[in-house]
């Protein structure tokens, strides 16, 4: 089916309170020929942010994983359902330096997920599937799940260390 | 996302480009395992010089592709990674269960 035109999403007012807060906010349906958008329009928006090639691909790397996951486990397949997308500038304190980052925040109206169930296999064995979860945590500082009401919300954080040229504020970039 | 495949030698070499993610990695894994079991290509080499981003999905048909190669008794090769793909691999602690050359020549010759 063709996603965009499909119905506007429902279960979504809860999060909508939240997109002024935001740099970005993407509004998708559940079709895997959409992950490209999200990685096309994520890639920008981690460059203006100052992340480097380094944390730029593993930001991208894991929210592309994450919204994979909600398609596959939350949505068990199906192509029309709602996935939104927030992305929210961070910043902290850590041993008297600022620390710049980005939030990410992940929306759906499927199942509640149960996390215990997940496929996440050994990284010993040898076998295809269940690497999704193992890639996002490799590729985030912080990742949280939580239900809300009727929305699955996942969190993901990076935060890009100073030494490592990470996260500056560039002239003329939002605020 | 393409695939084609030529003969070089006794190898097959697949050339991919394009992106593999979940909308398409199966197409990947149908290539490989059609080159490995049906065909029973001795070689294969897997062209990723193409591939700026690879998903776990992707990372999953490889690894059908590489337990195809060894139920088979045949090699499976992989060339021309990206920094994202490299990393992708290392994270699931799956590069070094692979085959990795920098380029053709060097995955030909191996």
């Amino acid at each position: 089916m063709n996603p965009i035109a499909a119905k506007q999403p429902r279960g979504m007012k809860k999060s909508s309170k939240m997109s002024r807060a935001f740099l970005l906010k993407l509004e998708l349906r559940s079709h895997p020929t959409l992950l490209c958008v999200i990685r096309g329009a994520l890639e920008p928006l981690m460059e203006m942010l100052g992340f480097s090639d380094e944390y730029n691909r593993a930001i991208i790397r894991a929210v592309d994983e994450a919204v994979s996951n909600i398609m596959r486990h939350s949505y068990h397949g199906r192509l029309d359902q709602p996935i939104e997308v927030y992305c929210n500038r961070l910043q902290r304190r850590t041993n008297g330096e600022t620390e710049k980052g980005v939030e990410i925040l992940l929306f759906d109206c499927g199942a509640a997920v149960d996390t215990t169930k997940l496929p996440a296999r050994p990284l010993d064995e040898i076998k295809p599937g269940g690497l999704g979860l193992h890639i996002i945590r490799g590729s985030m500082d912080t990742v949280e799940y939580k239900r809300a009401g009727r929305l699955n919300r996942l969190r993901l954080v990076k935060y890009a260390r100073s030494s490592k040229g990470g996260c500056g504020s560039a002239e003329g970039e939002p605020s | 996302m393409k695939i084609s495949a030529r003969r070089v030698d006794t190898a097959t070499i697949l050339d991919v480009s394009g992106n593999i993610d979940m909308s398409n990695s199966p197409e990947v894994r149908n290539a490989l395992l059609r080159e490995i079991r049906e065909k029973g290509v001795t070689r294969v080499v897997l062209n990723l010089t193409g591939v700026a981003y690879i998903d776990s999905s992707g990372v999953a048909s490889l690894v059908e592709g590489l337990k195809a190669s060894r139920d088979s008794g045949s090699r499976f090769v992989l060339f021309g990674l990206s920094d994202s793909a490299r990393e992708v691999l290392k994270i699931s602690r799956l590069l070094k269960l692979f085959e990795v050359y920098d380029d053709e020549t060097q995955a030909i010759a191996s």
